[in-house]
């Protein structure tokens, strides 16, 4: 009986002890390294605030946070979009089982393979020569190929929702798959037109999906550095790559501060998310 | 709901659902394509002939950057040991998580905390522990460890969906026949969940062998794979990056196939000792 009642213990103790060593003790080491001093060659305990003070009065800090929330605000507005009707597609218009879960796979599949593969493959499609601008030219749409396609703030945006409107559709799916059906025939019985449906019955059942993914989406776009780094050219700047720009400079309690402000950043954002949202009940 | 006629929404749904579909592969089959160009073909269109060229090219040649077959084996080898761990892990705990224990509120939320916690912190945060405490990092021990991080919260959520929908009549009757637990687990939970246990394992699998960002600061000495190909794209400039592309789009996708045939083959075979 008594080993009966220690089983879940037992069984949760690798989890917790995987998370303890690579979450817990990291983020704490980060907490603690952030009041560290440095110079050009190595970091050496302390407690100062000046890597706060330095991260917190510099306007480059301010300016890149503004353009993290840029990018933030349109790959949400845009994964939501796309995700939503995606989702709705599957769950409301596949009439089959067997149908949803191939198209659902479709969906799926490239989201297993490499992100930074997937980004490379922009290339020939954006690029000054890449099939996007020749078409446009061989169509007589424009003279002289765009600049702005690949290398700038659009295609870090589109390379973004490329990768990461998934992480929508896959918790909307979920929701509302388990919208009991009887709700939208009662809905349509009682006289309710195909967009009064959507808006009064599926959409506030879909509230929890649409809060989960845009905490996932929200979480990625505010921590991404390679998608900002690789699709702009080294052109815009957003939060994670100010940190890994001074990682490689081995300015580590400076990436440290960094870290630290946009952890709690984050956190008030999906903070927020759960606020407006309860989502205890998909858990 | 069935006979009912499809109206307008659903054909612009449909052409909405298709050119999403071609979004999301259209760029990597340019790829493809293009990889097969030609030995004096560019980074763009048009094709200059169609060869094999680059694959020899990086099947076979010294590389002017990089290590292509050792990256390649150490991503194996580490999404091996991810996989393996997280399904062991996740299943621990999805068991764990069916009853109530002290500390499991806290433990849930820390393990989604490992979610949402964004790659570079992580990578930051497990680097410079390595640094603090005098240990210095490998691909097998703090990038292993990075990788958990991602790879665990997906794991256990899948659990959770597989126990959610697991009825424990199948483990009552067992117990009632006499079965002691560790029996019905290995012949009556475990055989049901097992399908699902191939979907966690592939995820373990495919997220740690793309994994980037928590690799950075993590993998110590030698690169892995997606390490590599990111060191690739700011050297080389023949369409062999593309050849790479292909060769290790198309390893994925076999191994999402693999995984999914056996899922299939699990479940019907389950299906038929059902019925019979």
């Amino acid at each position: 009986m008594t080993l009966s009642r220690l089983a879940p213990y037992l069984q949760a103790t690798p989890l917790t002890l995987i998370l303890a060593a690579f979450l817990v003790l990291p983020i704490a080491t980060i907490v603690m390294v952030s009041f560290w001093d440095y110079d050009s060659i190595q970091i050496f305990p302390a407690f100062v605030f000046t890597n706060y003070e330095e991260t917190i009065t510099s306007p480059v800090t301010w300016n890149t946070y503004i353009n993290t929330f840029k990018y933030t605000v349109i790959v949400w507005a845009v994964t939501l979009f796309v995700g939503f009707w995606v989702a709705y597609y599957l769950a409301f218009h596949i009439r089959s089982t067997t149908m949803q879960m191939v198209l659902f796979l479709v969906c799926t599949i490239p989201f297993l393979t490499s992100n930074i593969i997937r980004m490379i493959s922009w290339i020939p499609f954006l690029g000054r020569n890449g099939l996007l601008n020749q078409t446009l030219m061989g169509m007589g749409v424009i003279n002289q190929p765009l600049e702005f396609l690949l290398f700038s703030d659009f295609a870090v945006v589109l390379a973004m929702v490329h990768l990461y409107t998934l992480f929508m559709v896959t918790p909307i799916f979920n929701t509302l798959m388990r919208i009991d059906r009887a709700l939208v025939e009662a809905a349509r019985d009682a006289g309710a037109n195909g967009w009064q449906i959507l808006t009064n019955v599926i959409i506030p059942l879909a509230k929890p999906g649409i809060a989960i993914g845009s905490i996932f989406v929200v979480t990625l776009v505010m921590g991404d550095f390679i998608t900002v780094r690789f699709m702009s050219g080294g052109q815009s700047a957003s939060v994670g790559l100010m940190m890994a720009n001074q990682i490689a400079l081995l300015q580590y309690p400076a990436a440290a501060a960094n870290a630290v402000i946009l952890l709690i950043i984050v956190l008030l954002l999906v903070g927020g998310i759960l606020r407006i949202v309860n989502i205890r009940k998909e858990l | 709901m069935n006979s009912e006629k499809r109206g307008l929404g659903f054909y612009i749904l449909t052409a909405f659902f298709a050119l999403f579909v071609l979004f999301l592969y259209g760029p990597l089959t340019t790829i493809f394509i293009l990889s097969f160009q030609g030995p004096n073909g560019g980074l763009t269109f048009p094709m200059n002939g169609s060869s094999v060229h680059w694959f020899k090219n990086l099947l076979f040649e010294q590389q002017a950057v990089g290590d292509f077959g050792g990256a390649f084996s150490r991503s194996l080898i580490l999404g091996l040991m991810t996989m393996m761990a997280t399904v062991v892990v996740s299943l621990l705990a999805g068991l764990a998580f069916r009853r109530r224990f002290l500390g499991s509120g806290p433990l849930f939320y820390l393990t989604i905390a490992s979610l949402i916690v964004p790659s570079i912190l992580i990578s930051l945060g497990i680097g410079l522990a390595f640094q603090v405490f005098g240990l210095s990092p490998a691909w097998y021990s703090s990038a292993f460890g990075a990788h958990l991080t991602w790879t665990l919260p997906f794991g256990l959520l899948i659990m959770f969906a597989v126990f959610n929908r697991f009825n424990p009549a199948y483990e009552e009757a067992a117990r009632d026949l006499g079965a002691t637990s560790w029996q019905t687990f290995a012949h009556v939970v475990l055989p049901i969940i097992l399908p699902s246990l191939v979907g966690v394992g592939l995820f373990g699998f495919t997220l740690s062998y793309d994994e980037f960002a928590r690799t950075l600061m993590t993998a110590g000495t030698f690169n892995t794979l997606p390490l590599e190909i990111y060191g690739m794209t700011t050297n080389v400039t023949t369409p062999v990056l593309y050849a790479l592309g292909t060769v290790t789009t198309l390893f994925s996708m076999g191994i999402i196939v693999v995984a999914l045939v056996a899922i299939a083959v699990l479940r019907k075979r389950r299906a038929r000792k059902v019925a019979g």
